[in-house]
């Protein structure tokens, strides 16, 4: 089989649509295109008997009790808005204290900035080296004015899962809300909202094989159940926590791509941690000074996030071009800040400028991973062959010890 | 981020790639820039006793457009006299690379590298100079240029 460049390795960004899931959306664009909230004729009808089967897929998937508990969103960062926002204002009675773990996407970390400004307090919750949520410091952090804390099932950049159960235990223990974007990690890792204690579920369907601009939030309706203030105000869709006429062809293959990985995300899950651990043992088999950032144990299957020390990470994504992965240099991000998240484990800004992450997907093969290994030990090494810093550090000489001129 | 082709065509192909020998005293190092930054440049250059800069190497760690910035500065210095190349001006660099805003401090780095590189050199031959003068007074030793 011959590949097809640039070789998609971003499954961690976006994934690319499922064709099953193209084809059970497109009768909902042209033939079944009905308002969901149409009463009065067949067309409102069968739009709102799919939208409710999705609900069903989705709920199924995360262990949710009943289909209304999900609420559609146009995606994680309103799901992680509005689980946020609408539980401090319709909470604020009963505290003022937000936890949130430093590593959060910035869906989460930017919308507990702004409740900041509101007036509420909120604790930005360190993470070990390993880049994982410490229950002591959860525990410490907790006061009898939390009424919420947010802590992702999986990080985006480097995979690493925290232990939603026992946090789950700890929040409702204490009867704090539980909030976890669970984006990352759903159908790739254990997770169930009912086992694991979990309020708030934020959901997207780009990430598993559906299309953008469709999420969803889990929002538990007993034992206890949790109320939320809503942050789009019109039609009251949605059980009046989020107005707006629904995106039913979204929705549908929302609903499709949570039905397949209910099916195959074991076995999938297998398959990619399969690729992942021969891509690792490729790149690392011939290449030394090569770091893995956070814990490989608690991690999802499909994720790699690693630093080759001395060398920058755009370059290497200069160098790579062939193949479309992204890295927490801080040149290619939009803030010129090297990644947050690995700040927050403690990793230096100079292994930080290093670092790619991988992701492989459903569409992936062992011939790409294999390409892909391959490429990335020719132009690590060669762009060491160009780096000061390799020379300086093969010569003996401990680069620590040098005084740099920051600019 | 999309790149100018004389950006990918220095970074694919960079000119001078090396290292000379640091403690010759004929040759100047320049090392700018922090890893914490994202980008060390270290320039050299080998000059004859004419002032003219025979000979220039790098070595970058950073994006491909510091890579190219130090590239292209090796191979507008080479040939020029230490005073010539102290003129070289990042703008130049930027203009020629087509780089964008984002990019310039790339170019200031090249052009601080050049400078440095200098400035080493010139530090090597007054301290020559005055070990020179030093010497001058003993009459076993030839008188110095």
């Amino acid at each position: 089989m011959s590949l097809k460049f640039p070789i998609y390795m971003d499954n961690q960004a976006t994934t690319p649509c499922d064709p099953r899931v193209v084809e059970a959306m497109l009768p909902y664009f042209t033939q079944h295109f009905g308002n969901a909230a149409s009463r009065s004729h067949a067309y409102g009808w069968e739009a709102e008997e799919a939208v409710n089967e999705a609900r069903g897929q989705v709920a199924r998937l995360i262990g949710a009790k009943k289909p209304k508990e999900i609420v559609f969103t146009s995606g994680a960062t309103e799901s992680d808005n509005l689980a946020l926002k609408g539980v401090a204002h319709f909470y604020k009675s009963r505290g003022n204290h937000i936890i949130v773990s430093a590593i959060e996407h910035k869906a989460v970390l930017d919308a507990a900035k702004k409740l900041e400004k509101e007036g509420f307090e909120v604790t930005y919750l360190p993470v070990n080296d390993m880049g994982l949520v410490e229950l002591e410091t959860l525990e410490k952090a907790m006061t009898d004015k939390t009424i919420l804390v947010s802590i992702m099932l999986a990080n985006n950049e480097i995979g690493t899962v925290q232990p939603i159960k026992e946090i789950g235990a700890l929040c409702r223990e204490r009867k704090i809300i539980f909030h976890t974007d669970a984006v990352q990690g759903i159908g790739k890792v254990p997770f169930n909202v009912e086992e694991m204690n979990v309020d708030l579920a934020s959901l997207t369907a780009h990430k598993i094989y559906g299309p953008k601009g469709i999420g969803a939030l889990y929002v538990r309706r007993s034992r206890p159940r949790v109320r939320l203030s809503a942050e789009m105000d019109g039609g009251g869709h949605e059980f009046g926590m989020r107005s707006g006429t629904l995106n039913v062809a979204g929705i549908v293959g929302f609903g499709k791509a949570c039905e397949i990985l209910a099916d195959e995300g074991q076995d999938e899950a297998k398959r990619l941690r399969t690729l992942r651990d021969r891509l690792l043992d490729k790149i690392t088999s011939r290449l030394d000074e090569v770091v893995i950032n956070g814990s490989m144990e608690h991690r999802l299957p499909h994720n790699l996030n690693l630093s080759f020390s001395f060398v920058e990470g755009e370059s290497m994504l200069m160098a790579i071009k062939d193949v479309a992965v992204s890295s927490g240099s801080a040149c290619t991000s939009a803030s010129l800040e090297p990644s947050y998240v690995l700040h927050a484990m403690g990793i230096g800004d100079d292994m930080a400028h290093s670092s790619l992450r991988f992701g492989v997907g459903r569409f992936n093969t062992e011939e790409e991973v294999d390409y892909v290994a391959d490429l990335i030990v020719e132009k690590v090494n060669k762009l060491r062959e160009l780096s000061p810093l390799w020379e300086m550090h093969q010569e003996g000489i401990d680069l620590s010890t040098i005084e740099w001129t920051a600019h | 981020m999309a790149y100018s082709d004389k950006v990918i065509e220095h970074y694919e192909n960079p000119r001078n790639v090396g290292t000379l020998d640091k403690d010759d005293a004929s040759v100047g190092t320049g090392l700018v820039g922090a890893p914490a930054c994202g980008d060390v440049m270290r320039l050299q250059i080998k000059v004859n006793d004419e002032g003219v800069i025979e000979d220039a190497k790098f070595k970058t760690f950073g994006c491909g457009s510091a890579i190219a910035s130090s590239s292209l500065a090796t191979e507008w210095i080479k040939g020029k006299t230490i005073d010539e190349a102290e003129t070289i001006k990042n703008t130049a660099i930027v203009e020629e690379l087509n780089l964008p805003p984002v990019k310039i401090h790339c170019s200031v780095l090249a052009e601080d590298a050049i400078k440095s590189a200098i400035a080493d050199f010139r530090a090597k031959r007054e301290a020559k100079k005055e070990l020179a003068g030093a010497d001058e007074e003993q009459p076993a030793t030839p008188p110095a240029e």
